[in-house]
């Protein structure tokens, strides 16, 4: 099973890769706020004309 | 809101968005043709046209294609809003556009010519797999460069999912291409026999893993709340379902090779990751279908929110049938037959195709200055087009591979085979006539796409928007 040799250090060591990033990501204060950006990403108005809608309004303002 | 002198490099995002609808109409046409080869066999003209030759064409063109240019515009638009920057990367971002182009018409001239490397989703040969890591390579700047330069410090989570896409997908691409040029269109993989097909489901799955999946929930994450005007479920859920996935995915691949070569220690881990993944799916599945909690009545009458929230349900439906599939008593009953192209459409259809087409309806109007789609009631057309084509794809799938599997087991009490081989396909052309039929729906709903497209395309301002300033910190 040669391609194992291949296959399973590849995993191993994409897993501690990605336990880097995840370790990173933590002590780098990613994952303070699990609540704001959730919020943020509706803040930004991209509709071009009309009213400027508010979040959450903004499905409503396209209705036809 | 304020806005400052830079502006979003939108160009790149309309030319893949407009090629994403071109592209799906071909790959679809593709698919039609050849499932109307299998009712009709007579339709399979010379080398070119034949069902083996135009069957990759198919699958390479509406996962890369259309697929492909649907996660650039996504990704690119995502990354640039939720980093408040304009894209970085200079000339490497119209070199992705066009060298994605240039692989897409290379792929549909060489594979109709026979010019193969027989492995499945990675049929190109070797001067195109190296196009596609430069573009890949450049693709993975831009994005990570925009990322780098972001004015928040927050990553959002449609960002990671993009960014584990692009690196995986780059892994993937240069661990199974490995091969041994013999002349400028044949090459040999470096891998043998079953080596070679562990390898290639490695790469086959987490393809599917990461390019089908992980990009699309990227554009998930970032599309169902800008359309329902309401922020994800739990934020918290998508950060564990992000890396939830992440850290279980890869070795799902043997699934595909249960009762082959492989050892049966390796079919058995591939089994039970496939078993595992159902967990961060679901997950992920709800978390993005309860973004809508509370504000159903906005399904009713947004057919772009019914595209989304219909994509989450047939993702939700394909990956517990995927799991199941991959237990082995079932596999021996569903492996080689319809099913499993049932199953593949009701992700590639069903999740992959309509979350691809919500997005770009919620993209269109904005990308060329307008407040909404040249026609709402085309879009809901265009939905339930789409969705009962679905359907009377997956159903008729699901009959003819249930029925060819128990045909192909059934004994007489002697011990002989209660059918021959072809007997199955005698009984299975009413429902390839249905699943042609489905499809001719599903291509019909990408055409009213077209239309809307460039009737809402028409007399638009293609004027790069500024940059908007970070929304203030939460109070």
């Amino acid at each position: 099973m040669e391609s194992v040799w291949l296959l399973v250090p590849v995993s191993v060591i994409l897993v501690f890769g990605i336990a880097a990033v995840f370790w990173w990501s933590v002590r780098s204060g990613q994952f303070d706020d699990l609540e704001g950006p959730g919020f943020k990403v509706l803040m930004d108005d991209d509709l071009p004309k009309g009213p400027a809608p508010g979040p959450g309004e903004q499905a409503d303002q396209r209705k036809g | 809101m304020s806005g400052t002198q830079t502006t979003y490099n939108d160009k790149v995002v309309r030319q893949f968005a407009v090629m994403t609808v071109i592209w799906g109409i071909v790959g679809m046409l593709v698919g039609v043709i050849i499932a109307a080869q299998l009712v009709w066999p007579e339709l399979n003209i010379g080398p070119w046209l034949h069902f083996g030759r135009l069957r990759p064409l198919h699958t390479n063109a509406v996962i890369f294609a259309f697929g492909g240019c649907a996660l650039f515009a996504t990704s690119y638009w995502v990354v640039q809003r939720t980093s408040h920057v304009r894209l970085w990367g200079g000339p490497l971002i119209p070199f992705t556009f066009w060298g994605w182009q240039l692989i897409i018409v290379l792929a549909a001239i060489t594979l109709p010519l026979g010019i193969t490397s027989g492995k499945e989703y990675a049929e190109l040969e070797w001067p195109i797999d190296i196009l596609i890591t430069l573009v890949w390579v450049s693709y993975a700047v831009v994005f990570f460069g925009t990322v780098a330069v972001r004015k928040v410090a927050h990553i959002y989570v449609a960002n990671w999912f993009f960014g584990a896409f692009i690196i995986a997908v780059a892994l993937l691409h240069l661990g199974n291409s490995m091969a041994m040029p013999v002349s400028l269109t044949k090459s040999y993989s470096v891998y043998a026999g079953v080596q070679d097909a562990m390898i290639q489901w490695w790469y086959g799955h987490n393809a599917v893993g990461f390019f089908l999946t992980a990009g699309f929930l990227g554009m998930m994450y970032y599309f169902v709340p800008k359309q329902a005007g309401r922020p994800v479920y739990s934020y918290r859920l998508s950060v564990v379902h992000f890396w939830a996935l992440i850290f279980t995915y890869m070795w799902a691949g043997p699934h595909h090779l249960h009762y082959t070569a492989l050892p049966d220690w390796t079919q058995s881990v591939g089994m039970i990751f496939s078993l595992i993944l159902l967990a961060p799916s679901w997950g992920g599945m709800i978390n993005g279908i309860m973004t809508l909690s509370g504000a159903w009545h906005k399904l009713r009458d947004d057919p772009v929110l019914k595209f989304l929230i219909t994509s989450l349900s047939f993702y939700g439906m394909s990956t517990f049938e995927g799991p199941m599939m991959s237990i082995k008593t079932v596999n021996a009953l569903s492996h080689y037959t319809d099913w499993t192209v049932g199953h593949v459409h009701s992700g590639a259809l069903g999740w992959v195709a309509m979350v691809s087409i919500g997005s770009i309806y919620y993209l269109l109007p904005r990308l060329f200055g307008k407040t909404e789609m040249y026609s709402t009631k085309l879009v809901t057309t265009h939905f339930w087009i789409a969705t009962i084509g679905t359907v009377l794809y997956i159903a008729s799938m699901w009959i003819a591979g249930v029925m060819q599997g128990l045909m192909w087991r059934a004994i007489n009490p002697d011990g002989t085979l209660a059918y021959s081989f072809v007997e199955s396909v005698k009984g299975s052309y009413p429902f390839w006539a249905i699943r042609w039929l489905g499809g001719v729906l599903f291509l019909g709903g990408m055409l009213i796409m077209a239309y809307n497209m460039f009737k809402t395309m028409a007399g638009g301002k293609t004027e790069d928007v500024p940059v908007l300033a970070p929304a203030g910190h939460h109070a």
